[in-house]
């Protein structure tokens, strides 16, 4: 502990060993890479399952190995897979790590030791994550809100050891989360360079920051609920545990709130949806800005609508129980506060599009992938008004409306967000440009690809063909052209799938063989870009720090010689402070 | 020069009310100015771990009030008969006492760093240290009793299950914190001791680690309101 990183005159060690260098690196940068294949990888595996998944429901019957506890257990670990290992996991242990010092002008985190723990943390977590699939009895069936009693009592897949790897998982990925948070928002408010103040910070960095702080106060509770569903499970307590009959026997638990758990889950829950999204607002708005040529319009607006939007996503959790036999009077106030939300985020939107107007648009990559979100996102937050009115959102709860919305607005929208992010910062990161026509072909197929799979989705739900069921059976409400429906579904779903590798392909042979890029192939004013080497080396500055003369927005200047200010650069009649 | 920007920067510089305070807040650098980062994250840190007891009390009311079978009355409970009298709370009184002595002896620790004085500083502490051992073992006592009594996780001879549980939980959580507070404490008292801060020139770390201690004792006493004097 000595003085701040903002500080030059703290010497840096360099790492002289590989294993310094790589492994066991407190280098924000490699842990940042780190973080992201780790969580790409357990991604895959969340991908995969999704496609078994489809390849039960649009073909039921075809594939006996899929019984119905594994279909369970294929949406459960899917869902969980999703949200917290791999959104969470790449945003801010991946994004987070890697951005913030760079555009904030630091060496490195505050706390380069307990970064580099929050990784090997994490990767843990993971790790018991996976061993649930090789416990007896398989993982967890119980969805993935986990909700209690079913998610712990007899018949449900799982119940014996799956829900116990799944839980001490979380907790472990919670105190790992905390570690990197920590660092993250601490570096955010004391590490910045000389004349970068909060207000000149590039939206990247204020959307990570703000759901890093939202995570700091959000996992709390999912950790205290995996902690007192872990001693109901393995030391028979009864927290969430009614009185009930399970398997025709009355069980030993009495007095205990199911209810509660749904209120500490999604405590967590709805705010985890922020947590995602708020990174990929961030970013989105620097891609566009980047890519047309144009400030974004409304800076203030868009940092005040984040904190904004960070903070009443702690009140509005229980839009997610209106159907739980909650006080009736509680869904009148969730139902409003959920509905205010709406207004900073269409703040949001708007400035987008109004960035966008008339600006200098090259429809590169990065920039599809941009707009492409704004798409996503706009469908998935208009179904979300309705879901969040209490009268209609009783009748399409628990359906593939359900099931429609999150994957529009914080399934696809924040991993098209990521896509056009990796698009834009890998010239930076690995010093190579990727292979333009292969990457349109995989944003061509993505993005079509995802509508076709979830929008029929959403007359799905309106039909009333149940979430989470294994096969539709006999049903009379359920015409035949949605059997069709789910078969066109599914296989939109494995072409997405198989378009996933024409990226990865890119992504690799890019690395040794994509022409070299330079230091600023985009032309973008944040700091990120002005390194002296790129990529960036341990201490990122070089020996002198950056400083900072103006915001990360200056493009298409007025009688500017070049069509963007680097942020360092000074004003021609300003001297440095 | 852009035009934008300069007049961006003259509408922050001559700032008024809510916006002066932005701009005061946003300043380059630091936020909160000449604070060391290692404590600007404890006391962020710290306002996490708020969100984690709260949690737990709270749970534990709503499961309280929800509760289906009787809670023990705790005055009961945790009396200890000395001297054939049954005093009621007096071991939690004791354990109380002496937590919250073990804060007045840290704050004297902090203040001694600030003045450089490394061997009162360092006794201080491990007196801290002494004190929040002797707090843990106090508990396991507690904990010894009413596992005597027949209270476990899963069952309570005296009324609600939840007791048991939700006391085993909440304080087990909180010993634990206090255990790690012990251990920090002894190992920042032994870099004291030795010089370590004198040759780094600051003593931040016994300030951040006063701070922890002193989130841990006011953490108690949220527990001895609730859990105990409820
Ligand atoms: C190609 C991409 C994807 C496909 C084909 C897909 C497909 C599915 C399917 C078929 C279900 C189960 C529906 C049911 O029976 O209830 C599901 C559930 C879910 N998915 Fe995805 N998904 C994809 C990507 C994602 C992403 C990126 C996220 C990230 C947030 C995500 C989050 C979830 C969640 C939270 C559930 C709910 C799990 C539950 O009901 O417990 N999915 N997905
Ligand atoms: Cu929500």
């Amino acid at each position: 502990m000595a003085t701040t990183i903002a500080d030059d005159l703290t010497p840096m060690h360099h790492p002289r060993t590989w294993v310094g260098k790589y492994v066991w690196s407190q280098d924000h940068k490699v842990i940042a890479i780190q973080y992201s294949v780790t969580a790409i990888a357990i991604g895959l595996v969340a991908l995969v399952l999704s496609v078994l998944m489809r390849l039960q429901l649009g073909f039921p019957g075809v594939f006996p190995w899929i019984q119905p506890e594994n279909y369970l257990q294929y949406v459960s670990m899917h869902g969980m897979i999703m949200v917290v290992y791999l959104l969470t996991a790449l945003l801010l242990g991946g994004f987070g790590n890697y951005m913030i010092p760079l555009m904030i002008g630091a060496r490195d985190m505050v706390f380069p030791f307990v970064n580099m723990l929050s990784y090997w943390v994490y990767l843990l977590s993971v790790l018991v994550l996976v061993a649930g699939f090789f416990v007896p009895g398989g993982p967890t069936g119980a969805g993935w809100t986990l909700y209690p009693p079913q998610a712990i009592s007899e018949g449900t897949p799982g119940s014996q050891w799956g829900i116990v790897t799944m839980l001490v998982s979380l907790a472990i990925f919670i105190v790992a989360f905390t570690m990197g948070g920590l660092n993250y928002v601490t570096t955010v408010l004391q590490a910045r360079t000389r004349g970068m103040t909060l207000m000149r910070m590039p939206l990247t960095v204020w959307g990570i920051f703000i759901a890093s702080i939202m995570g700091l106060l959000a996992f709390p509770a999912l950790f205290v609920a995996a902690i007192m569903m872990l001693l109901d499970h393995v030391a028979g307590a009864s927290f969430f545990m009614p009185s009930m009959m399970s398997m025709g026997q009355a069980t030993d638990t009495l007095g205990g709130s199911p209810i509660l758990f749904q209120h500490l889950f999604w405590f967590f829950g709805h705010p985890e949806v922020y947590i995602v999204a708020l990174p990929a607002f961030g970013i989105v708005s620097d891609l566009i800005s980047v890519h047309a040529r144009k400030n974004i319009f409304g800076y203030r607006m868009m940092v005040w609508a984040i904190v904004i939007i960070g903070g009443l996503s702690f009140i509005v959790w229980a839009h997610h129980m209106y159907v739980s036999g909650m006080n009736p009077y509680f869904g009148f106030f969730f139902a409003t506060s959920t509905l205010i939300i709406a207004i900073p985020t269409a703040i949001k939107v708007y400035n987008w599009l109004l960035t966008l107007w008339r600006g200098d648009i090259h429809l590169r990559v990065p920039m599809l992938f941009a707009l492409a979100f704004l798409f996503t996102f706009i469908h998935g937050g208009l179904s979300g008004l309705f879901l969040g009115n209490v009268s209609v959102d009783v009748p399409l709860s628990d359906t593939f409306f359900v099931v429609g919305h999150f994957h529009m607005v914080m399934g696809v929208s924040p991993i098209l967000v990521i896509f056009g992010a990796i698009y834009h910062w890998y010239p930076k990161i690995a010093g190579r440009m990727w292979n333009q026509a292969l990457a349109q072909v995989h944003f061509w197929v993505t993005f079509l690809g995802v509508y076709a799979i979830y929008l029929p989705m959403h007359y799905l739900g309106v039909l009333g063909v149940p979430r989470r069921y294994y096969a539709l059976g006999e049903t009379s409400f359920i015409p035949e052209s949605a059997h069709l429906a789910n078969q066109a579904i599914s296989i939109a779903a494995i072409v997405v799938f198989a378009a996933q590798f024409l990226f990865f392909y890119n992504m690799i042979w890019s690395l040794f063989r994509g022409p070299k890029a330079g230091p600023n192939p985009w032309g973008a004013a944040s700091l990120e870009w002005q390194t002296p080497d790129t990529p960036p080396r341990h201490g990122n500055w070089g020996a002198k720090l950056p400083t900072v003369y103006r915001w990360a927005y200056d493009y298409s200047v007025p009688h500017a010689p070049r069509d963007f200010i680097p942020q360092d650069e000074p004003h021609p009649k300003d001297t440095a402070p | 020069m852009s035009q934008v920007t300069k007049e961006r920067n003259e509408t922050e510089e001559n700032a008024q009310g809510w916006r002066a305070i932005v701009a005061d807040w946003s300043t380059d650098r630091e936020v909160f100015r000449h604070t060391h980062w290692g404590k600007a994250m404890m006391w962020i840190f710290l306002l996490s771990d708020t969100f984690i007891f709260s949690s737990f009390l709270i749970s534990y009311m709503t499961m309280r009030a929800s509760a289906t079978m009787a809670w023990p009355d705790t005055a009961e409970v945790f009396a200890l008969t000395i001297g054939g009298q049954s005093i009621p709370l007096i071991l939690i009184a004791i354990m109380t006492f002496v937590l919250i002595s073990s804060s007045g002896t840290m704050a004297l620790a902090v203040n001694y760093g600030y003045r450089r004085n490394r061997k009162v500083t360092a006794a201080l502490m491990f007196a801290t240290a002494l004190l929040g051992a002797a707090f843990v073992g106090m508990q396991a006592f507690e904990w010894t009793k009413l596992i005597e009594e027949g209270v476990r996780p899963w069952s309570n001879p005296m009324g609600a299950p939840q007791f048991g549980a939700s006391f085993f939980m909440i304080t087990g959580f909180h010993g634990l914190h206090v255990t790690c507070g012990v251990i920090m404490l002894l190992i920042v008292a032994t870099l004291v001791l030795r010089g370590h801060y004198d040759r780094a020139g600051d003593y931040s770390a016994v300030e951040i680690a006063g701070l922890y201690w002193h989130f841990v004792d006011l953490v108690w006493v949220f527990i001895f309101a609730f859990f105990y004097l409820w």
